[in-house]
């Protein structure tokens, strides 16, 4: 019998793709892991078969047939001999079903209980569960408002400006936001009568309205007893609700702030007993000074580095080593910000063609040796059409924010890569903008300044 | 001479707008230039694949949701 937490000989199955399949790999051969990395038959050459020790096909190049296959990855996991499987970020990373099956054939799932990913992954019970915990939530009606008066009450608790929307709504249709009560008490009758004609149904409720909010986000460990903080993220810069630019720390929290957002995360991720690494994201009004918990990630996320950037902690590897058994390693008090990071994700399409995506093949790669750069990419490598569009994630740290942009700056401009069109013409942009530099945006900001500016290629 | 439409881009060739509706065109049916014939799924993102050239008896040469690469033959026509 080997102790909790051995890992030598043990055998990890990756099952994912891309820059993540790559970090993952990487960081269990430092642990002493043999890896197998899964691969559908359009990802047979990628980097992270290179590096493993042993890959296998898990089907054909439409993830719906290969990655996200559970009978299939499950079997491909259990024939090679794994005694874990890592489900990466996206395809099944946050699938109960497939958690449950990994553990019914046997093996340990990298990540939370079956039960934990269920009940995360479901908002009402979220909502709930963060309420328990006492982490704010989004103000609101407590299901179906009845009537004019219900509403009036609600908003004299929640305060304007609220948005007022059909219980049975869809599409955007039904939606109003009231500034005042006058414009409350013409509202809520419209809003009734336009949600029954378009949906046989006049029930509304209500919720806060945050025109201009920030999206913030606090990176917990947890071993289903004890967890920790590792601070938080703050991911603003959005197109299509796909994150672009990541920092961490946050410049708009105080650190008073910090330590309330923190601490309501570490609060959830103990009573949910999380187990792994995982990411409660909020929304913070940076007007109002108040933050609402929005939903629970319950795997690594994309813009993990970051914070591995300011706490020196190596997120996969002690999620590989809480997997195994191992308790937690830390305590709160070992964990310190150092300095400020930055994340650009540098993705293969071509900004001044409305994001077109450009699957070319990649010539030589040219990146400062001094930065750090978690990609897919080698040279003479085919991007294969199927899949994302994530290339990479080049990561600045320096001990300031304005010296992180200033190294993201001079990182970018020596960064190139032959035969591909990518989004760091867009990073240079952002990286000398004003409301950046000055961190004045909001999940809207990227989107506005896109329409209002059309982006030119710069090379 | 058969006439050829080609998959302009790289990627997943869908026949169909949506899994629920039918073919934007049947076999055997024919074409106008401008004609959508099915849609190119590259990256997540999806592009319409249009007949640059009007055609009858257009037949299929790959199937729904069969991958594809730039200049493959999608459908021949008479």
């Amino acid at each position: 019998m080997s102790a909790p937490g051995d890992l030598s000989g043990k055998t990890l199955f990756v099952a994912n793709r891309g820059e993540i399949a790559v970090r993952i790999v990487r960081a269990a051969k430092a642990l002493g892991l043999r890896t197998v990395q899964a691969h559908s038959d359009a990802d047979a050459d990628m980097l992270a078969v290179r590096l493993a020790d042993a890959a296998v096909s898990v089907g054909p190049p439409q993830a719906a047939k290969s990655y996200l296959n559970i009978e299939r990855v499950v079997a491909a996991a259990q024939e090679a001999g794994a005694d874990a499987v890592h489900p990466g970020y996206g395809f099944l990373a946050e699938n109960a079903t497939f958690a449950a099956a990994v553990e019914a054939a046997g093996m340990i799932f990298v990540g939370p209980s079956a039960e934990t990913i269920a009940k995360m992954g479901d908002k009402v019970a979220a909502r709930n569960a963060a309420r328990a915990a006492n982490v704010p939530i989004t103000p609101g009606s407590e299901g179906r408002l009845d009537g004019l008066d219900a509403a009036r009450a609600v908003a004299g608790e929640i305060g304007f400006p609220l948005m007022i929307k059909a219980a049975a709504g869809g599409g955007g249709r039904g939606i109003r936001v009231a500034h005042d009560r006058d414009e409350l008490a013409r509202l809520v009758p419209q809003a009734e009568a336009e949600a029954r004609a378009a949906f046989g149904d006049g029930g509304l409720y209500i919720e806060r309205f945050v025109p201009r909010a920030r999206h913030i986000e606090v990176q917990v460990l947890g071993d289903g007893t004890r967890a920790v903080h590792l601070f938080e993220r703050e991911c603003s810069l959005q197109r299509r609700r796909q994150k672009v630019w990541e920092e961490a720390p946050s410049a708009s929290l105080s650190p008073q702030e910090r330590e309330e957002i923190c601490a309501a995360s570490v609060r959830l991720a103990e009573a949910a007993a999380y187990k792994g690494a995982g990411t409660l994201e909020y929304l913070f009004d940076d007007e109002e000074r108040r933050f609402s918990f929005l939903e629970m990630n319950t795997r690594i996320q994309v813009e993990h580095p970051v914070t591995e950037a300011i706490t020196g902690i190596d997120l996969v590897a002690e999620m590989i080593r809480i997997a195994f058994g191992a308790p937690l390693r830390l305590a709160q008090e070992d964990i310190a910000i150092t300095g400020h990071a930055i994340e650009v994700r540098i993705n293969a399409e071509d900004p001044a063609k409305d994001f077109m995506p450009f699957p070319g093949v990649c010539g030589a790669i040219h990146v400062p040796a001094d930065v750090r750069f978690d990609t897919l990419l080698y040279e003479g490598y085919q991007i294969p059409p199927f899949y994302d569009s994530l290339l990479g994630k080049l990561v600045v740290h320096g001990a300031s924010r304005m010296e992180a942009i200033t190294l993201l700056r001079e990182a970018l401009a020596r960064t190139g890569f032959e035969g591909l069109v990518t989004t760091l013409a867009l990073h240079e942009a952002l990286a000398a903008e004003g409301d950046v530099i000055g961190n004045r945006i909001h999940t809207n900001w990227l989107e506005e300044w896109l329409a209002t500016k059309p982006f030119e290629a710069t090379s | 001479m058969a006439k050829e439409i080609r998959s302009p881009l790289p990627g997943t060739f869908y026949r169909k707008p949506s899994p629920d509706d039918p073919p934007f065109v049947e076999d055997g049916g024919s074409v106008e230039v401008g004609t959508t014939i099915g849609l190119v799924e590259v990256m997540k993102s999806f592009h319409e694949v249009k007949a640059e050239e009007a055609g009858t008896n257009v037949v299929f040469k790959v199937e729904n949701e069969d991958p594809v690469m730039a200049g493959h033959i999608l459908a021949e026509m008479d």
